[in-house]
């Protein structure tokens, strides 16, 4: 085996080894999952709590709108006075009293409407009654003005902008949004990657330099061997990890998709969807349009470019964490370094999340997808809508080419670095050795 | 006798600051190779450059007749002064690594670490990691991994810090084994009273100037003042005392005795051999002492710093 391969080895065994690792590495996908599956338990919890209703109608129009559905019943009072019907509600332990007087005109009814309740009602909820006595009254001045109800009904036009590129390719507005999500993600997961990663690289040259390994090791191998071997071997610690977190995460989620559609279906999902579209905007029929949508982007293609711009500005920025590393003692030091690293990564994700989801082919997108220091975070983000491959090529070719810059620059701050002790260099100082 | 290591001329300058300054030696084959220096002198970086861990601004470093290059880090083992382990390493893991890295395969490195750990006896420290080791138990892992593979050049720096008494003497027979075996040995320390008891050449540098370098029994001889320590038995000691005073230059003298004895250091002039001086002084008194100052390695030491102030 070469001193290379030996090294790379002794740290990405040294990397999985750790205890931090292997906890993270099995358990965050579990504890994210966990999470998201806690949130929507404790919303089902809330909504499985059916909320009683009673309303007096005095005008008599109403009787047959509402309708108790899922979580709400509406029990109808109109026959009981109204201090009657309050008290009954109190000591019936009720959610609240609708009560719709009778008046002169729909305006003036609109206005009086009032609902009793002990602590002030769900917003969700007062919403679905006042769109279902709005529509209500809507038709009847409707009716009042002598114009026919299914005349309107035909006269309404459904607008639905279909999207389609000049390759054919359908999308929609929500197809954009689950595009930005995905994107965003990718980007802000590979940046704690670059962060997450760099730092080991650079915790381990501290290591090297405080337990005084560092000359008996460079007696045997290049320094420049030495940098790389623990770049790499790094490397494939965090590809490690990011597989098996596509792997877990890809069983948890078609865990999830399976329970959460089996549950729709179970429930009448037709009927559902009828009248939570009628109601709440369709939530539940976005979501399994929402899960469709995932499954027509180009996953693969995310995960493979994800791979190649992490190992991409991983190299990057690990080398310069690397040269940071072997410039200071103790990580304390290092922070005074910290911000050229930083400040591009913390750049690259502003840009994706104001300029790209703007414009994914704007000029800014564009420009910073192609900055070396950027381009891994905002070119992923750029992915999922869709970019051409000759300027992902480019921007490979460019951030190879910086990575060979970088790394050889690192690689002399990096070789007089780790064998100076006790000083806490200036940036000037780390200049001066580039020229020893 | 053929040189295995030579340097010559190196220098090595960092920005303003000239850490070697065409500094040449020459060690021996076969010899245990003393360099000496002052902190600060330029020891280490000519270390460094033979290690090539540094590379000389200019000047040649041969070793074994050929000019230095990447492959020869496999002849060399290196001690260095800075040395530790990875602390959450196990023993025997670490030292494989460490052995593999120059070169060794796995199975030769296990059977060789086998040998060291069984002569140490230190074999049940193999899943030890290193936090759990005393600094000198550590000390000793570390001086196996340095001679594991071989090397025709040993280079130790500071070999016995850390090292309590017996295993410091431990470590010292190794050395001489080692050199019987046939292994060159060039040795940097502070501690003069190990020189003197090991090594056979030595060199001073100096604020990175070479300013000695030789045999150790040739530089005793040239830097000897032809001083003996004597010890005289006389009825009259002042009036023998003034009477050598004035005929040669003397010194009183310091060492311990039984009896009442004139101690003296007497220093001759070139002309003056040894056996003039016990012929007159036997006619004068008893002589129960009569001891040739050979300069030790660290007067020499201490007068050629001062000399170079």
């Amino acid at each position: 085996m070469s001193n290379l391969q030996l090294i790379i080895r002794r740290e990405f065994v040294a990397r999985v080894r750790n205890k931090t690792f292997i906890v993270m590495t099995f358990l965050s996908p579990f504890i994210i999952v966990g999470m998201v599956g806690l949130i929507i338990w404790l919303t089902t919890l809330n909504n499985d709590e059916v909320k009683e209703i009673a309303y007096i109608d005095e005008t008599g129009l109403f009787e047959t709108d509402f309708k108790s559905f899922d979580n709400i019943d509406y029990v109808n009072y109109t026959n009981v006075k109204l201090e009657a019907a309050k008290d009954s509600v109190i000591s019936n332990k009720m959610y609240g009293l609708l009560y719709i007087p009778k008046k002169e005109s729909t305006n003036s009814l609109a206005e009086s409407i009032q609902f009793y309740a002990d602590e002030s009602p769900n917003y969700s909820i007062l919403n679905t009654i006042e769109s279902i006595i709005a529509s209500k009254l809507t038709n009847q001045n409707y009716k009042a003005k002598g114009i026919d109800l299914t005349t309107i009904e035909n006269a309404k036009a459904r607008v639905n902008i279909k999207i389609e590129n000049f390759s054919g390719e359908k999308t929609s507005k929500l197809s954009n949004i689950v595009k930005m999500i995905f994107g965003g993600a990718a980007g802000y997961l590979l940046m704690m990657f670059i962060i997450i990663y760099g730092n080991m690289v650079m915790r381990s040259v501290i290591e090297e330099k405080t337990n005084r390994i560092i000359e008996i090791i460079i007696s045997s191998v290049k320094p420049m061997q030495l940098m790389l071997g623990k770049i790499l071997g790094t490397s494939f610690a965090g590809i490690l990890q990011f597989f098996i977190w596509v792997i877990l995460g890809g069983v948890l989620l078609s865990i999830g998709m399976f329970v959460l559609v089996g549950d729709i279906d179970q429930s009448n999902m037709q009927e559902a969807l009828k009248v939570m579209e009628d109601t709440q905007g369709g939530i539940v029929a976005n979501v399994t349009e929402f899960l469709i949508e995932i499954q027509t982007l180009p996953l693969l293609e995310l995960v493979f470019f994800f791979l190649i711009y992490f190992v991409g500005g991983y190299f990057l920025y690990s080398s310069i964490y690397a040269a940071i590393g072997a410039a200071v003692d103790s990580e304390t030091d290092s922070q005074q370094f910290m911000l050229p690293i930083i400040l591009p990564l913390m750049l690259g994700i502003y840009v994706g999340f104001f300029a790209v989801i703007e414009n994914p082919h704007g000029t800014v997108s564009t420009i910073f997808s192609m900055i070396p220091l950027t381009s891994p975070i905002v070119m992923l983000m750029r992915i999922p809508f869709g970019v051409p491959w000759w300027e992902i090529l480019i921007s490979i070719i460019i951030l190879i080419g910086s990575i060979i810059f970088m790394v050889w620059l690192a690689g002399k701050i990096y070789r007089i670095g780790i064998l100076m002790y006790g000083k806490k260099p200036s940036y000037k100082e780390l200049f001066k050795w580039l020229k020893y | 006798m053929t040189n295995l290591l030579e340097v010559q001329q190196a220098t090595k300058q960092f920005g303003d600051f000239i850490a070697l300054n065409k500094v040449s030696i020459a060690v021996p084959k076969g010899s245990i190779f003393g360099l000496l220096g002052p902190n600060g002198a330029g020891k280490t970086t000519l270390i460094r450059i033979i290690n090539q861990i540094t590379l000389p601004d200019s000047g040649n470093v041969f070793l074994d007749g050929s000019p230095l290059q990447s492959h020869h880090i496999r002849d060399i083992g290196y001690l260095p002064e800075e040395r530790g382990l990875y602390k959450s390493m196990k023993v025997g893991e670490q030292a494989l690594y460490l052995a593999q890295l120059k070169g060794l395969s796995k199975k030769e490195a296990k059977e060789r670490l086998r040998y060291w750990f069984e002569k140490f006896e230190i074999t049940d420290w193999w899943d030890k990691k290193i936090q759990e080791l005393s600094k000198g138990m550590a000390q000793k892992v570390q001086f196996i991994v340095t001679v594991l593979h071989r090397p025709k050049l040993l280079i130790f720096d500071e070999p016995f810090s850390g090292f309590d008494p017996i295993n410091a003497t431990v470590i010292k027979d190794e050395i001489l084994q080692l050199r019987d075996e046939g292994a060159t040995v060039i040795f940097s320390t502070h501690r003069m009273e190990s020189v003197e008891e090991l090594c056979d050449h030595i060199a001073l540098i100096h604020k990175s100037n070479k300013i000695l370098e030789g045999k150790v029994s040739n530089i005793k001889r040239e830097y000897k003042s032809n001083t003996f320590e004597v010890g005289l038995l006389s009825e009259n000691k002042d009036a023998l005392q003034s009477e050598l005073a004035d005929k040669f230059c003397t010194e009183p003298a310091n060492f311990k005795a039984i009896d009442d004895q004139l101690k003296l250091k007497i220093s001759l002039d070139k002309e003056t051999s040894s056996n003039d001086l016990l012929r007159y002084l036997s006619d004068k008194a008893t002589i129960v002492r009569f001891n040739e100052m050979i300069p030790s390695v660290n007067e020499i030491f201490i007068k050629t710093i001062t000399e170079n102030e």
